[in-house]
C-alpha cells in the first residue's frame, strides 16, 4: 500500500464524487517500537484537489488523520472526461501525486 | 555578459524560486495542530466565537470498535461554507483537519479519523467572519491512538 494511490472520479446527477486512497503510514511520534522508541512522526500535512488545473480545494491535516487516507469530496461543475489531481506532501516534504478522469455513472 | 543580460537572467531566475513558494499557498499551521487543547487549536486558526447550526450534518459511527479508524462524514447546507475544520475534542492534539472549499466544490467531505478515547467530533464552518459547528458523541471501545 505504501507510495500508491487510489482514485475513482463519478458523475452522478450533476454532483462528480472523487474518492482518494493515499498509502502513507500517518505515524503520529507518539508511537513506541518493540524496543520502546519513539518511531517518528510521519503524516500527510498538505493536500489540494484540482479539476482540469484549477485548484477546488486544499487541506492541512494533522496526525489525528488514520492510516491510509481515505477522501470523498464532491464536486459540482466537473464533466466527463475532466481531469481530477491529487497532490499530498508530508511532513518530511515527500510528496504524491494523483490523477484521474471523470467518468459518468 | 552585459548588463542587461545579467539583470535578464537574475529575474528570469528569481521567478523561478518564487513561483513554487506561490503554488503552496496553505502552509501547514503549526500552533493550531501541535495545540494539546481544544481552545488553543481554535485561537491557533483564528476561530473565535462560534454558533450552533442544524444546517451542518456530521455522520459517525454512535460507538467505535476501533479508534485507529473512524469514518467520518460532514456536509454543510449553509450558503457560502468557505472552509471545514474538524476536531476530537479529547485526543492528544485535537485538531484533526482543516478543509478550504474554493469554486466548485462542495462543503462535504467523507475522511477517518483517529480518536484516542469517547469524544465529541466537531466540525466548524467558514462563512465570511462567522464561524458555525456541528457535534456528534462518537463512544470508542478501543483506542487508536498508540
Amino acid at each position: 500500500m505504501a507510495d500508491t494511490m487510489k482514485m475513482r472520479a463519478q458523475l452522478k446527477g450533476g454532483v462528480t464524487e472523487v474518492k482518494v486512497l493515499i498509502g502513507h503510514p500517518m505515524e503520529t511520534g507518539r508511537r513506541k517500537n518493540d524496543l520502546g522508541e519513539f518511531i517518528p512522526a510521519n503524516f500527510v500535512q498538505l493536500v489540494n484537489a484540482s479539476l482540469n488545473g484549477k485548484i477546488v480545494f486544499e487541506a492541512q491535516w494533522g496526525t489525528g488523520i488514520s492510516k491510509n487516507p481515505y477522501l470523498t469530496f464532491h464536486l459540482n461543475h466537473a464533466k466527463a472526461g475532466d481531469v481530477v489531481v491529487v497532490i499530498w506532501t508530508d511532513n518530511h516534504g515527500k510528496t504524491g501525486r494523483g490523477e484521474i478522469a471523470v467518468t459518468s455513472a | 555578459m552585459q548588463r542587461r543580460d545579467f539583470v535578464k537572467i537574475l529575474f528570469a531566475a528569481s521567478a523561478l524560486v518564487l513561483v513554487p513558494i506561490r503554488a503552496f499557498a496553505a502552509m501547514w499551521n503549526s500552533p493550531a495542530f501541535e495545540s494539546t487543547k481544544l481552545n488553543s487549536a481554535l485561537s491557533g486558526l483564528g476561530i473565535g466565537e462560534i454558533k450552533e447550526s442544524k444546517q451542518i450534518t456530521i455522520i459517525a459511527p454512535d460507538k467505535a470498535e476501533n479508534g485507529a479508524v473512524v469514518q467520518i462524514e460532514v456536509k454543510s447546507e449553509i450558503a457560502h461554507s468557505e472552509s471545514l475544520t474538524i476536531l476530537v475534542e479529547n485526543n492528544p492534539t485535537p485538531l484533526i483537519a482543516h478543509f478550504v472549499f474554493g469554486e466548485g466544490a462542495d462543503p462535504y467531505i467523507v475522511t477517518r479519523i483517529k480518536m484516542a478515547e469517547t469524544s465529541d467530533v466537531q466540525a466548524i464552518i467558514k462563512v465570511g467572519n462567522q464561524y458555525f459547528s456541528a457535534k456528534k458523541r462518537v463512544e470508542v471501545l478501543e483506542n487508536g491512538c498508540g
